[in-house]
């Protein structure tokens, strides 16, 4: 890991491509792609649907690969990482919060906080220990016990972010995730990221297309079409 | 991530109780069936598996099966006696009679019944029932006496105390019952009279030759397959003219060797190994249908949590490390309760009274296990197969 370099930036993308088909049927999602995502700060990828934004977040996440170009992630160039590193880098330094939150539905709240850890190989005690500590700094210190089915919306996306943050990742990746859920909750929701997320050796990224939350970003970028129009720094 | 596995597993009740449900019930359908065919079968053997004494059976070359024996003639003993290596040899019959029973002593209406006769060695009685519940063996050497099972008696006397003293009618012969007997129970499920062996050849047609088999005992030190070898040798007659192949010697089987003989027979002669064959193969095709479209639905359904735990750093392998436990612990027990449910149904049955024939020795429980394992394993492939093709940017569309 460079760690000089994860300092300043703590995702590049140089000249990305992804083109998914091929031949006659083949689609340019992102078209030439330059962009740096700086630790302590929310990023925010804004634009309209279809405009690669998602395309753009899974392949920094290391979940897809570019067709062209390169992307480094907290100093690592994700190309020379393959099969179980890549997968072994992704749950050792990356946490994802989803938009419709995809928490296991037989694990109560603490468990399904400690899966990271989990997969991480610690006690399953440990884990569940660790995970309700961070449910208490989202606000859910009583509902350690509860299952998904019996949360709200809002409640169960701060369970999701308590996953996304308990292995202590380096980066944070969010996918529209007040896309599911009314006004309010996603404005909590986002207040939360704001202030348990963003942290000096974190770099978080959100997708979202959610105008209402524009203000929580400390840069926005803006996508149309396979590429960046316009980034706004604040 | 085996303890997230089990948790993801029964937490959706309703579909673990499916894919648990349709595993049991191939399980069962398998282990009743099977048990059921090998249990015909082995009543096939009865009269072999009873009669314990001898170590080896010699018959005529062409016999096949217990019920198909060619007559011997008296110097076939004989000669056999003579063999080296063989302790004892004695005459033993085995026929069918026709029982006539009175209607309430009216013996123009009578009614028939047809039933097995075994003629026992007089002067020993090789081949004697081991356990007599009613009467004594001493008393066959009474004037027309006859030891009947009690299935048969149960059979030919419904809701009629056990007792002896009763008279019959043996193809126009009179025959005594002095006691009655536990038998296994036979295929064609005909009562079993016991008597001494000239006495029951009194009760067939005459005929040239009546002997049916030769029950032998073999000496210590003498292994069994040896001393029918010898007995087949030493039994081989000349040719009739000269220049013809010698005539075959006797056909001798050690009492294994006889129980195969004519369980291969009805094997590959009768349709009972097929006919069960189906419904097992029916029950294994279901079992794979409910527990594979039940397992596989499960999957989909949680393929986006898979997806979440790929992209949260799961390798490939151990998310099938995590189907496969799913499907072995549903396996496991589909398999405990099917087989359970199988043993169980054969001991109410045979306790009920009824003549149901059930086997369930560990070859049964060996091959449901297999079945089971090859349905949860086509089933887990399946499923399997969807979570290792699923791509982890997949989570991130919704």
């Amino acid at each position: 890991m460079a760690s000089a370099a994860l300092a300043e930036r703590a995702v590049v993308c140089r000249g990305v491509t992804k083109d998914f088909g091929a031949g006659e049927t083949r689609v340019q999602a992102l078209r030439g792609v330059d962009l740096e995502v700086h630790p302590g700060q929310m990023t925010l990828l804004v634009g309209p649907s279809g405009c690669g934004k998602t395309t753009l977040i899974s392949i920094i996440a290391g979940l897809l690969d570019v067709t062209e170009g390169e992307v480094s992630v907290l100093g690592q160039s994700l190309r020379q990482l393959r099969g179980r590193e890549l997968v072994r880098f992704r749950g050792r330094y990356i946490g994802f919060v989803f938009q419709q939150y995809n928490l296991l539905p037989a694990l109560t709240a603490a468990e399904n906080a400690a899966v990271p850890l989990l997969i991480a190989g610690q006690k399953r005690s440990e884990a569940v220990a660790k995970a309700s500590a961070i449910l208490g700094a989202v606000g859910l210190a009583d509902k350690i016990n509860v299952l998904p089915s019996q949360l709200s919306g809002g409640q169960q996306q701060r369970v999701a972010i308590a996953r996304a943050l308990v292995h202590e990742p380096k980066l944070l990746v969010c996918d529209e995730p007040t896309a599911a859920l009314d006004a309010h909750s996603g404005q909590v929701v986002m207040e939360l990221l704001r202030r348990v997320a963003v942290q000096p050796g974190r770099a978080v990224i959100v997708v979202t297309h959610d105008s209402r939350v524009f203000g929580f970003g400390d840069r926005i970028v803006h996508m149309n079409d396979g590429v960046i129009d316009k980034v706004e720094d604040k | 991530m085996s303890w997230i596995a089990l948790k993801m597993l029964m937490g959706d009740r309703a579909k673990y109780l499916g894919i648990v449900a349709g595993v049991t019930f191939a399980a069962l359908l398998i282990a009743q069936q099977a048990s059921i065919a090998l249990g015909l079968l082995l009543r096939t053997t009865a009269h072999i598996q009873d009669i314990a004494d001898p170590d080896i059976w010699v018959m005529d070359p062409n016999v096949q099966f217990i019920d198909e024996f060619k007559p011997l003639t008296e110097s076939d003993l004989y000669r056999v006696q003579s063999v080296p290596g063989v302790a004892w040899a004695v005459r033993f019959y085995k026929g069918q009679g026709r029982l006539k029973l009175a209607v309430g002593g009216d013996k123009k209406n009578a009614k028939y019944q047809q039933s097995i006769v075994l003629g026992l060695d007089d002067a020993t009685m090789v081949g004697a029932p081991r356990e007599i519940i009613l009467g004594s063996l001493a008393d066959l050497r009474k004037p027309d006496a006859v030891i009947i099972d009690e299935s048969g008696y149960r059979y030919v006397w419904p809701d009629e105390p056990l007792a002896v003293g009763r008279e019959l009618e043996m193809n126009d012969h009179r025959a005594v019952i002095v006691g009655i007997c536990k038998a296994s129970e036979t295929f064609n499920t005909f009562p079993i009279f016991y008597c001494r062996y000239h006495q029951a050849i009194r009760y067939v047609p005459q005929e040239r030759k009546v002997m049916s088999a030769i029950l032998v005992g073999a000496e210590e030190g003498v292994s069994h397959e040896e001393v029918c070898r010898r007995i087949t040798e030493q039994t081989r007659l000349k040719p009739m003219k000269p220049g013809d192949p010698p005539r075959p010697g006797l056909k001798a089987l050690t009492r294994e060797q006889f129980v195969e003989s004519t369980l291969m027979y009805f094997v590959q002669r009768t349709g009972i190994v097929f006919n069960f064959g189906i419904t097992v193969f029916l029950g294994f095709l279901v079992g794979c249908a409910i527990a594979g479209q039940t397992f596989y639905t499960f999957t989909l359904e949680n393929l986006p949590q898979f997806g979440s735990l790929k992209a949260m750093g799961v390798t490939n392998l151990r998310l099938v490390g995590m189907v496969l436990l799913q499907g072995l612990v549903v396996g496991l027990i589909g398999y405990g309760l099917g087989v359970g449910g199988a043993a169980l149904f054969g001991k109410l049955m045979t306790a009920g009274g009824s003549r149901l024939a059930f086997l369930m020795p560990w070859q049964v429980l060996a091959g449901t296990g297999a079945a089971v394992a090859v349905i949860v394993t086509l089933s887990s492939l399946v499923s399997v197969y969807k979570v290792l093709i699923l791509e982890p940017a997949a989570v991130f569309r919704g």
